[in-house]
């Protein structure tokens, strides 16, 4: 009888979609699983920044390059995470770590590009004069007046970067990298739907959080944008 | 290369062009239901000026949202989660209507109100000012949002397969499972190709659809819309395409 009861209990169970059981006893492989979706993303964003600021950098000295280098970027944006993950598998393999970070970069490019670029731009001649006139040079009225006036704009890319490479971290699981793509595809797989709802939701959590704590660092380092909103 | 050259890969109901056609479908599908939802709500609020927080920050939660686990938490929440492409087809909505609703909405608001003030100087009645001066003087900003949203959608339907719908998702889930390199790779090709073709032909689209956007030069108009909405989202210098995550 008490064998029947707990075969009802565990039928029961077996309805809802997250195992709180199950939950307790993986807190581990969760943890690993976020903690590895983190440092995917950190790992894609600062290279993506590294490798954008010369571009940025370079599109604006030489004004001829801009069409080209934003073309460029775009095209790469338009074709699809998971095609792009998979285009570079002969290449660079089809599970290696650097055909995801590669995929990863390219696409933090178009952002950061387009963001370095118009902040850049937007700072106003006038400015630039007066600095000029103060006696700077080209490198310290770029160091010293027009990055931190174009901060709130690459802050604003960086976001965007962000949040867009951690949904792709989730993609990229598919190349057997773990994130919380991984415990998607191993609920799919087992048609167990406790790690694909915890996978699911920590992915969502943590685009969020990430989302409103770089808006926190757009907002703190632009206090003019504050009162308008 | 092997696999799209095999012309047996090219017929019957696992072949290429099936393939190709249920990836359609599935993008068709999401799109028509999210232009039918997102669109006249959209309108009417920009045309009433209501929602506009709403309106306007929904691309922004939209973008935070990663697709695979707007796939995952919708095939297990709605009944049929594997043996049904209506999941997928929810799930797809969702993340297609936030750039639609956004667009729409500053498309409506960005109307000169002296144009609106001439109109109702005209007798024009709500509905007419609507459907004669605000839609029309919104479509190249819809159709932006439109061009947004279907990339993002015709890139995501890739992962109907990971649930067992078709598309051309299949030839990635089916190459991974029997590690069949050369399938994988086509299928990989095949969605991009596809997704460039089809943003292609949303450009052509939203360029032929505003004389006022050709007027201007091309591209340069689309490029302006852009940063308008961005103006308006409040996202100083962000490339405002909503990519919505993971394309």
């Amino acid at each position: 009888m008490e064998l029947l009861a707990s075969g009802t209990l565990a039928a029961n169970d077996a309805d809802s979609l997250i195992w709180w059981d199950w939950v307790r006893r993986h807190l581990d492989d969760i943890g690993t699983a976020l903690a590895q979706h983190i440092q995917l993303t950190a790992i894609a964003v600062g290279i993506g920044l590294l490798v954008s600021a010369p571009f940025a950098l370079l599109a604006r000295r030489y004004r001829v390059l801009s069409g080209p280098i934003l073309a460029a970027s775009g095209v790469l944006y338009t074709i699809p995470s998971i095609a792009l993950l998979y285009l570079l598998g002969p290449i660079t393999g089809f599970t290696s770590l650097l055909t995801v970070e590669i995929a990863l970069v390219s696409y933090t490019l178009l952002i950061l590009i387009r963001n370095i670029l118009t902040g850049l731009d937007s700072v106003s001649d006038d400015v630039r004069e007066a600095a000029r006139g103060m006696g700077l040079s080209g490198r310290q009225l770029l160091w010293r007046v027009e990055v931190p006036l174009a901060l709130p704009s690459i802050v604003a890319g960086i976001r965007i970067a962000t949040v867009t490479t951690i949904g792709l971290v989730t993609i990229a699981a598919l190349l057997s990298q773990g994130g919380l793509g991984g415990l998607i595809l191993d609920g799919i797989n087992r048609r167990f739907p406790t790690p694909l709802m915890i996978g699911s939701l920590l992915a969502i959590a943590l685009a969020v959080l990430a989302d409103l704590l770089l808006l926190g660092v757009q907002r703190a380092i632009s206090p003019w944008t504050r009162s308008r909103r | 290369m092997n696999f799209l050259t095999d012309p047996a890969h090219w017929r019957g109901p696992e072949g290429i062009p099936t393939r190709i056609a249920e990836h359609l479908y599935l993008t068709g599908m999401s799109m028509l239901i999210a232009v039918l939802l997102a669109v006249p709500l959209a309108l009417w609020l920009g045309h009433v000026g209501r929602g506009g927080f709403l309106a306007i920050n929904t691309s922004n939660i939209g973008r935070a949202l990663p697709s695979l686990a707007l796939l995952g938490i919708f095939s297990q929440v709605l009944p049929h989660g594997y043996d049904s492409a209506w999941p997928t087809i929810a799930a797809l909505v969702a993340l297609a209507v936030p750039p639609l609703v956004t667009n729409t909405y500053v498309g409506v608001r960005e109307v000169d109100r002296d144009v609106v003030e001439a109109a109702q100087g005209m007798g024009l009645s709500g509905g007419q000012l609507l459907r004669r001066v605000e839609l029309p003087l919104a479509l190249p900003l819809i159709l932006a949002g439109l061009r947004t949203s279907t990339i993002n959608v015709v890139a995501t339907a890739t992962l109907a397969a990971l649930f067992a719908q078709g598309g051309l998702g299949r030839y990635i889930v089916d190459g991974q499972a029997t590690s069949d390199e050369s399938q994988i790779f086509a299928g990989a090709l095949l969605v991009a190709v596809l997704a460039v073709l089809v943003d292609l032909v949303m450009a052509a689209v939203a360029r032929s659809a505003s004389p006022l956007a050709r007027a201007q030069r091309g591209g340069h108009a689309m490029e302006r819309q852009v940063v308008r909405v961005e103006a308006m989202v409040g996202n100083p210098g962000g490339p405002g395409e909503g990519r919505v995550g993971d394309r």
